[in-house]
């Protein structure tokens, strides 16, 4: 318990969470501040090169073993049977109808990689080392939930019928899942000589360009909750918390399968816990466009990224140390 | 000076399905089309704002694109089946342009 509250003061003071708040505040006193929208996305960009270049130099010097395939393998798993859950809560206690339940169900079975960035972040700062691998079971998280939820919508006949290809394409040739496997590819091939040679633009910056993206995460977290007031209930907010704990749970089984490191487990845990706003909503927008965004993207961006990112992440981390 | 009336097709769509809805003008006998970043607005379902790098799925776009008035029937109507069950508004207008071969 006392590392717990140790791990969780530190996370609270950390400059990337403190940059979050600072923009969620801004955008709920209705300031001005703005980070302007290609350079937010730039940091994006920045931000999925740098996760996925060090995690492919990472698997290049330690090499690839079975555990990597077992691991993406669970983390499928983890990333389709996670919407299942989701939309029995939502569903059993009657907080949305069948198809906002199925695309929220849909967000919390994929992953957030600013979570995941965050979560890098802390581990690096506690100097808890994790498999490098664990960027490439991020991305492979990204879409199975996309399958589960449209699955679960399928059953009212609301959703996009299976079988278009060009959701596919456009779902797995996402922006955000081509930067994160192509940078993770190139990490791996050129290995730690490459990573060594642009390290100055992809390590030691790392920290800065991530309090700048919180920053503007906060701001955009803060308008959505300021617009969504309405439509966010106070049970729907605890589903927002309940769920990436449960999540969690699960995330900590399979780490325990798994046998990972105590930072590989939290990171895990972290991505079994935490709610996609990039490469979900999108999909979502293509295939249920009858699902409304006011509801999955203010739960997802607005009630449980807070929550991760503040309460979450020690919370991750000491589970993690814990199996480990 | 002499001038040409035309249909216009002002399409404004969520911009997570504008790569479907340029396919289909590729596909239709539209000549060319004009996209436009649309700022924010608001509609049946609230406002939506461009403002937050997080994802396009809460952005919208328009797309302009001018047409003879004997084609627009069937490019509307291949428009409908993109877009019936989409946020978004399909208007036509009448217009006149000045070089009618470019339509």
């Amino acid at each position: 318990m006392e590392q717990f509250i140790g791990l969780l003061a530190a996370n609270l003071l950390s400059p990337v969470v403190l940059f979050f708040v600072l923009g969620l505040t801004a955008a709920l006193l209705r300031s001005d501040l703005e980070v302007p929208q290609a350079v937010a996305k730039a940091l994006a960009l920045y931000l999925m090169l740098a996760i996925g270049f060090k995690g492919g130099a990472e698997v290049a010097a330690h090499g690839a073993d079975l555990r990597l395939l077992a691991s993406l393998l669970l983390g499928m798993l983890l990333s389709f049977a996670i919407p299942f859950i989701a939309f029995a809560f939502l569903r059993g206690l009657g907080l949305l109808g069948t198809t906002d339940a199925a695309a929220v169900a849909a967000h919390y079975g994929s992953i957030s990689i600013v979570t995941f960035a965050v979560a890098t972040d802390r581990l690096a700062a506690l100097n808890i080392d994790y498999e490098g691998y664990m960027v490439a079971v991020a991305a492979a998280m990204e879409t199975p939930a996309i399958v589960s939820g449209l699955w679960l919508a399928h059953r009212s006949a609301v959703a996009e019928r299976g079988g278009n290809g060009a959701l596919w394409r456009e779902v797995g040739l996402n922006g955000s899942i081509v930067m994160l496997v192509g940078a993770f590819a190139i990490g791996w091939a050129s290995g730690q000589e490459g990573l060594a040679a642009v390290s100055p633009f992809i390590v030691d910056p790392f920290q800065g360009v991530l309090c700048l993206f919180l920053l503007d995460m906060g701001l955009v977290a803060g308008r959505g909750m300021r617009g969504s007031q309405r439509q966010i209930g106070l049970r729907l907010v605890g589903f927002g918390v309940v769920m990436p704990l449960t999540s969690a749970l699960l995330g900590a089984v399979a780490a325990a399968i798994l046998g990972l490191s105590a930072g590989g487990a939290a990171l895990l845990i972290t991505l079994a816990a935490s709610a996609s706003y990039i490469a979900v909503p999108a999909a979502m927008r293509l295939a249920l466009p009858e699902a409304k965004p006011s509801i999955y993207l203010t739960l997802s961006l607005g009630v449980t990224f807070p929550f991760n990112i503040s309460l979450g992440i020690p919370l991750y981390i000491a589970l993690g140390q814990w199996l480990a | 000076m002499k001038t040409h009336r035309k249909t216009r097709i002002e399409i404004i769509i969520e911009a997570p399905l504008l790569n479907r809805l340029t396919d289909l003008l590729d596909r239709t006998e539209v000549g060319g089309y004009t996209i436009l970043p649309a700022m924010a607005g608001r509609g049946e379902k609230g406002s939506w704002d461009r403002k937050g790098q997080v994802t396009d799925a809460g952005h919208m776009v328009a797309v302009v694109c001018i047409t003879d008035p004997q084609r627009s029937d069937s490019i509307v109507e291949a428009l409908y089946d993109l877009v019936s069950r989409h946020t978004g508004i399909v208007c036509l207008s009448e217009v006149e342009v000045i070089r009618s071969e470019k339509f």
